[in-house]
């Protein structure tokens, strides 16, 4: 049964990503900044460095074929901020990961937001942290 | 569209909200050292006389002063207003040059940036890009200023000397040689009690000015303001100076900065060629389409 609230859910969230400013290290060029993807991924590498962190997963599409994403964070210190570790993902984690995908087509893309296993929602590092309480 | 899934969308979009304006979220912070931020009706004690010393942070925050877009107050964006007043050379040097951000900007795969390969980004780019927290150790011959972003250092001389005469075969004098330097030679003082002004000249023009790829010249003279408004603040004001590319000065930054804790802990920040390569094989290269087999 088709869920009424699904598209205006998504669209609402469409642009309240496309609002958030990028301020990476490396360039916006390579990336179709008004798209986002969201799919379900297991883990195969969660690689902590600079000039950027990146994630490592494989998603199955609808045929049951592999396909292996990889994608950009932020920083460690910027990524930290957001609420990152280097520990918080492990190789096998099942989540979810909303990316800002690249022009050419190829399963690569920069992290607008991750659904950990235990629930717990993150951004990808970019832009302001939420600040402390007053 | 599964149910879990939407409620995944939900939670995304939840995220992004507080992203973009919450301020009532507590969130994990580095350990050991809490931010300070500025809070509504405090009154801070007035500043210190003639002195600089702390950790700085933009008051907006640890990003405030990230300006990936160029230099914070003239970014590369096509705005006339932010048209830098270039001379033909500026501009010629403008255009060879392949930023990743900016009007001009390209993939970062087909950059000519020096700095993502881990290339000193010298000065004065590190406090038009990427100003992050950093602190001031004000001694009585010089500051000396750590900077967060690559982990840098550079030194402001107050012991009375003067810039180098030449800046294009800049020197300290005999017998030392001329010798141009990735950060520049840098002297001040302070024109009144909470008003310090820094001068440098000297530098190695294969540097760039800001992260959108504005150039400058060996003639390339810097004017740095550091004013106290009060114990928690200082303004921090960038004026560039380069008459073989630019027709006449302009201020690049203007920034608020907010004190930090003396035991704030600057977080590690360092560009690892070994981490770059491994960041543009898996990542960049494949995105720029510079790959073979991805």
């Amino acid at each position: 049964m088709k869920n009424p609230y699904v598209k205006p859910i998504a669209w609402a969230f469409a642009v309240v990503m496309v609002t958030l400013p990028l301020w990476a290290h490396h360039g916006n060029a390579a990336f179709d900044s008004d798209k986002r993807v969201t799919m379900k991924g297991t883990v195969t590498e969660w690689f902590w460095a600079n000039p950027h962190c990146f994630l490592q997963f494989d998603v199955k599409d609808a045929s049951g074929n592999v396909v292996h994403w990889v994608a950009e964070g932020s920083n460690p210190p910027d990524m930290i901020n957001h609420g990152w570790t280097k520990g918080v993902l492990k190789v096998g984690d099942q989540i979810t990961v909303t990316v800002i995908p690249v022009k050419n087509g190829k399963p690569i893309g920069r992290i607008a937001g991750v659904v950990l296993p235990n629930g717990q929602t993150l951004d990808g590092g970019f832009g302001a942290p939420p600040a402390p309480k007053q | 569209m599964p149910m879990r899934l939407v409620a995944s969308v939900i939670a995304l979009a939840a995220v992004a909200v507080g992203a973009i304006g919450a301020r009532a979220q507590d969130v994990a912070r580095q350990p050991g050292a809490v931010y300070d931020f500025d809070k509504k009706g405090e009154k801070p004690a007035p500043a210190s006389k003639r002195d600089l010393t702390g950790v700085w942070e933009p008051a907006a925050g640890p990003n405030g002063g990230v300006q990936a877009t160029g230099a914070g107050a003239m970014p590369s964006d096509g705005k006339p207003e932010h048209e830098l007043p270039f001379t033909p050379l500026g501009r010629e040097t403008f255009m060879a040059h392949k930023p990743t951000f900016g009007v001009t900007q390209v993939p970062s795969a087909l950059t000519n940036d020096l700095m993502p390969g881990c290339n000193p980004q010298g000065f004065p780019r590190i406090v038009l890009h990427n100003f992050r927290t950093s602190r001031i150790i004000q001694a009585p011959e010089n500051m000396v200023i750590l900077y967060e972003f690559n982990k840098k250092w550079r030194v402001i001389w107050t012991d009375g000397r003067q810039l180098p005469k030449n800046a294009e075969e800049p020197t300290w004098g005999n017998p030392d040689p001329p010798e141009s330097r990735w950060w520049g030679y840098s002297v001040g003082k302070w024109a009144d009690d909470y008003t310090f002004v820094a001068e440098s000249n000297g530098f190695d023009d294969r540097t760039w000015l800001d992260n959108a790829g504005r150039p400058h010249s060996d003639a390339l003279h810097v004017i740095e303001q550091y004013r106290r408004i009060d114990q928690d603040h200082l303004e921090m004001t960038i004026t560039i100076d380069d008459p073989k590319m630019y027709t006449k000065p302009w201020v690049a930054v203007k920034l608020r900065l907010r004190r930090q804790a003396p035991s704030f802990d600057i977080r590690e920040m360092e560009c690892a060629p070994i981490e770059t390569e491994e960041y543009n094989k898996q990542f960049a290269d494949p995105a720029a389409g510079l790959d073979s087999g991805k």
